[in-house]
């Protein structure tokens, strides 16, 4: 199992095509929309997080290319709110990469966003919901703006 | 035994401010260091804590009579079902039960991302709740059908009551299968992924008093962030496992039934938890001091994470057996052997938040607030302390 977020923007010409239909049909993926902002005869913007086997994917993501989709990864990012945190361990059991991790022997849980791989394990594992997943600043804005203007 | 003191003793130096506490960790290096019967002498008290999910929670509550009377039948706050089987407008919450319309794990594993314990940490935290009440209607209570918000202040009577809390001692949970497993000791990888553990170790309450010679009926704790007491043994409460030398259970063994006002208490040490696959809970902080009666409770305070053990549980059903014997030393190494397997070990229990809890303990008995009572009743299993 493959998934990425990717931020999708249509040229005005193609918004009304079936394009996400095609991906599920044609190609096997599944999808989750994140956020969207679609209007007929403008570009059009979406957040989407695709996902499927990485063959699929790859294939997908090739045919949006191709119909003139500008397919770019967002800045997505694992954060812990730290008031929340009961500094457990629970997470521990599943961070693939360490970035989750106990300083002996006080026990202390610390979260190392450099060590992240995004996986979002611990953010359904967190007991607290401690662990959350946050989007790129920069892309917020960027979409909040769009909202704006429309 | 030499040297001894009495609840009295000790309650007239917390009045004058002389009283010695320390914590649990803290009097484990004490009594290393001095031997138990100088640290009986220095110390007058030692606090303990633990803080981590515990299911059998809930609170009593009494929304109080509406006009006209309603004689509540099904009751949800905030959609989570609470139990209605008493009198008129008093209900209990449990802190496992869902959201009415939580899927459950009909997608496992399910999230469970609200339930009892969130609802009753919503409530120590200020936040408003919706209830909602239905009832078939009776001469003497004619009205069928209630819903309001709610703040912890509008209930006329709030009572945190935990049918089993603090037990001394718990299995370290392991996976044999080639499946993850998703329990209520946190996700087990496949084949010896993870070796899960929940106690605080040498902080946690009964391992200080193994066997119940101070913590009794009557006894006053430091439940959820405000004040509680012990009303009884806990259900489950099994004394009668195999001990060590020093008294110490090698597995789950006694337990405690606690009780409190809601009122007092806070959203940090009542946490509402989702465990994955599993259900909803309530994480409790718990702390209880232990008086140094003689030299006998600083020996038992003493003890050290590498003095107690507890047992390696498979939670796959494949292997009925203990896999083995592990002491609280090696669980919090971060890494056991299981085997011939090196196995990574996490912790449930919050070690950090129990030290906060039994340095909070700490301070209230110091600050002269907080007394300590005598058991009116023993535990069973207990070694009645003798008459002095
Ligand atoms: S599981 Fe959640 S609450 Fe526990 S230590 Fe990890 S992030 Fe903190
Ligand atoms: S997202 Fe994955 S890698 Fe990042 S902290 Fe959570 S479990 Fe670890």
């Amino acid at each position: 199992m493959y998934a990425k977020v990717l931020v999708l923007r249509f040229p005005p010409d193609i918004v009304d095509k079936p394009i996400i239909t095609n991906l599920v049909r044609s190609y096997n993926l599944t999808f989750n929309i994140l956020k969207a902002q679609i209007f007929p005869r403008k570009e059009g913007l979406m957040i989407l997080e695709l996902r499927g086997n990485k063959n699929d994917y790859d294939r997908g993501l090739e045919y949006l290319k191709r119909i003139g989709v500008k397919v770019e990864p967002i800045g997505q990012s694992i954060s812990r709110n730290e008031d929340v945190c009961l500094q457990c361990g629970a997470c521990t059991a599943v961070c693939p990469t360490g970035a989750l991790h106990i300083i002996r022997p006080d026990m202390e849980v610390v979260f190392d966003s450099e060590r992240c791989s995004g996986c979002e394990w611990c953010v359904k594992v967190c007991p607290a919901h401690a662990m959350r997943v946050t989007f790129d600043r920069h892309m917020e804005e960027e979409t909040s703006i769009s909202q704006g203007s429309s | 035994m030499g040297f001894s003191r009495t609840y009295e003793e000790i309650n007239e130096k917390i009045k004058s401010g002389d009283v010695v506490v320390v914590t649990a960790e803290e009097m484990t290096r004490i009594v290393r260091e001095k031997g138990e019967k100088k640290a009986a002498q220095e110390v007058d008290v030692v606090t303990t804590g633990t803080f981590a999910p515990m299911c059998s929670s809930g609170a009593f509550l009494n929304f109080g009579h509406t006009s006209p009377p309603i004689k509540a039948h099904r009751v949800w706050i905030n959609n989570v079902p609470a139990y209605a089987g008493l009198a008129a407008v008093d209900i209990y919450i449990g802190a496992t039960e869902p959201a009415a319309d939580d899927p459950l794990n009909r997608i496992h594993p399910g999230l469970f991302e609200y339930g009892g314990g969130h609802v009753i940490q919503d409530l120590v935290s200020g936040k408003p709740v919706r209830l909602k009440a239905e009832a078939y209607g009776t001469d003497c209570y004619p009205n069928r059908f209630v819903e309001k918000t709610l703040y912890l202040k509008d209930f006329p009577n709030a009572t945190l009551c935990n049918p089993r809390n603090a037990y001394q001692n718990y299995n370290c949970a392991v996976n044999l299968s080639s499946k993850t497993l998703y329990t209520y000791m946190g996700v087990l990888k496949p084949k010896l992924g993870n070796a899960n553990y929940s106690t605080s170790g040498c902080l946690s309450p009964l391992l200080n008093d193994p066997l119940y010679k101070t913590i009794g009926l009557g006894t006053q704790v430091f439940l959820g962030g405000g004040v509680g007491y012990v009303i009884w043994h806990g259900t489950q409460h099994n004394p009668n496992v195999p001990r060590n030398e020093r008294g110490v259970p090698k597995s789950p063994a006694g337990t405690l039934m606690l009780l409190g006002d809601l009122k007092q208490m806070s959203g940090r040490w009542l946490v509402g938890v989702s465990m994955l696959g599993y259900g909803c809970s309530l994480a409790v902080g718990i702390g209880i001091p232990v008086p140094i009666l003689d030299e006998e409770m600083a020996y038992y305070t003493g003890v050290g994470d590498d003095e107690i053990v507890t047992q390696i549980k498979d939670y796959s059903f494949t292997e009925p057996e203990p896999l083995g014997e592990v002491n609280y030393a090696e669980l919090k190494s971060g890494t056991i052997r299981i085997r011939g397997k090196e196995v990574p070990t996490v912790p449930l229990s919050s070690y950090v938040r129990a030290k906060e809890i039994a340095e909070i303990l700490k301070s209230w008995i110091k600050d002269g607030r907080f007394l300590l009572t005598k058991p009116q009743k023993y535990l069973p299993g207990s070694s009645e302390p003798k008459v002095k």
